[in-house]
């Protein structure tokens, strides 16, 4: 069964959203969806980018309050 | 009161230490009572590895008996924790003995799982651990020319590691006058060569001009150990004659077996340091699931944060102060030279220009580590 899971990586320099959000997906089982919680707007760029080479899926992005959620989901 | 630090490594090795100089009057009154728990009777200084791996140092370099380090107020034990029972504010050990406590400071740490990736463990060499950081040794000693391949796990404790083994590969095969006759290549799981945007900044030209290669977006997924074939979550299949890794962590198996925090990591207020829905019950070092380097650095600011805060509470009711986010790492750039990282949550990191004299305080802090950890520096 999927579930949602928060990944609070605002305000972070090291390991940074992506490869918090690389960390939390190894765990993951397929479908699983994961909202990624970032202040750093190379997020927003550098996210989808990792999506979409390793085949998963990007649900949405949007930025609320100088935070950006980006939601994905585990496909494989 | 009773205060139970488990974990003897340079976060709970630092807050007991420090909470038994705060708390001295009270511990030899009696009024506190502060036990260790550890799994081993010797500590180890693990930024040494790095040096084991190239034949700057020898395992027994990075050693020191535990009891040696400690307080002598602290109640020493070599008996690991077998199960957390934080609804009757105990814990039993791999002994089977009770430990009650008032409060828990949990810093367990992390370990390589080198296991959980198919292959790595028959194809990939690394330096996490005294034994393989001298087979690496023995394995670039021999080596003789030919694709050298590194590539990284994640999470990893050390996040300056990789860069750090790129140019003392590059150094270590110069001395040796085969530099090129190597062909060294880096892969990195971001889009850039380092997570911390100036250390990606900062070495990327550095790689140019010393001929390392780098492709970034490269996640392990596999090692085909009889075909030298190294292949990515992202469908890339690599070639190697020389496979060096920093294997994927977790945090310790009795974290996850007791349901403390999902892959041993525990949940922890970025702030405070308490494990989420526990006021007397703390996490430092590698064992939180902060989003903060598992690193000594960290899990030393961390500590000196928290051993504060708990000595404030035993005598004023109240902690003191916040972990800011605070961490120092060095960050050796090759033989002779070093630079350095320190941000917080709120400062990123402005990197300046590799130095010898601040390789050399890297080389005095490797002796200063035995200082900083009993909580003098």
């Amino acid at each position: 069964m999927s579930q949602t899971k928060i990944i609070d990586a605002r305000d972070t320099f090291c390991p940074g959203p992506l490869m918090e959000l690389i960390s939390y997906m190894k765990r993951a089982n397929v479908g699983d969806e994961l909202e990624l919680l970032s202040t750093d707007k190379g997020s927003v760029n550098d996210v989808p980018e990792w999506i979409a080479k390793v085949g998963h899926e990007l649900i949405s992005s949007e930025q609320v309050d100088n935070v950006w959620h980006i939601k994905v989901r585990k496909t494989k | 009161m009773k205060i139970l630090v488990v974990g003897g490594g340079t976060a709970g090795t630092i807050v007991a230490n420090n909470l038994a100089r705060r708390l001295t009057a009270e511990t030899r009154s009696g009024k506190v009572q502060l036990t260790m728990l550890s799994a081993s009777d010797r500590h180890m200084y693990q930024p040494g590895l790095l040096y084991v791996a190239f034949g700057q140092m020898t395992p027994d370099q990075l050693y020191r008996d535990q009891a040696s380090l400690l307080e002598p107020t602290i109640d020493f034990h070599v008996d690991p924790v077998k199960k957390f029972m934080l609804d009757k504010k105990q814990v039993m050990t791999e002994a089977g003995k009770i430990h009650n406590y008032d409060i828990l400071v949990i810093a367990t740490g992390s370990r390589i799982v080198p296991d959980e990736t198919p292959g790595l463990t028959e194809g990939a060499e690394f330096f996490y651990t005294e034994e393989s950081a001298v087979k690496l040794y023995k394995r670039l000693r021999e080596f003789q020319g030919g694709r050298v391949a590194v590539a990284i796990g994640v999470p990893h404790k050390c996040p300056v590691a990789p860069v750090e083994l790129m140019f003392s590969l590059h150094d270590y095969f110069k001395a040796r006058g085969i530099r090129d006759k190597v062909n060294l290549k880096y892969y990195y799981p971001i889009g850039r060569i380092h997570t911390i945007e100036a250390v990606a900044k900062w070495a990327k030209p550095e790689f140019d001009s010393l001929g390392i290669e780098y492709e970034t977006l490269f996640n392990i997924k596999e090692v085909d150990a009889k075909n030298k074939i190294v292949k990515s979550e992202e469908g890339i299949d690599v070639e190697y004659d020389l496979l060096i890794v920093v294997p994927q962590h977790r945090g310790m198996e009795v974290i996850e077996r007791d349901n403390l925090g999902e892959g041993g990591w525990i949940p922890t207020d970025r702030h405070s340091l308490a494990m989420k829905g526990h006021d007397n019950v703390y996490v430092v070092g590698d064992t939180t699931n902060l989003p903060v380097s598992k690193t000594g650095s960290a899990a030393h600011f961390q500590a000196e944060v928290l051993a504060e805060n708990i000595a404030s509470i035993i005598k004023i009711g109240a902690p003191v102060r916040d972990y800011d986010g605070k961490i120092y790492c060095f960050i050796e750039a090759g033989r002779d030279r070093a630079t350095y990282s320190m941000f917080d949550y709120e400062t990123p990191p402005d990197l300046k220009p590799p130095s010898k004299p601040m390789h050399w305080f890297k080389l005095s802090y490797n002796q200063m580590y035995w200082t900083s950890v009993r909580g003098l520096l």
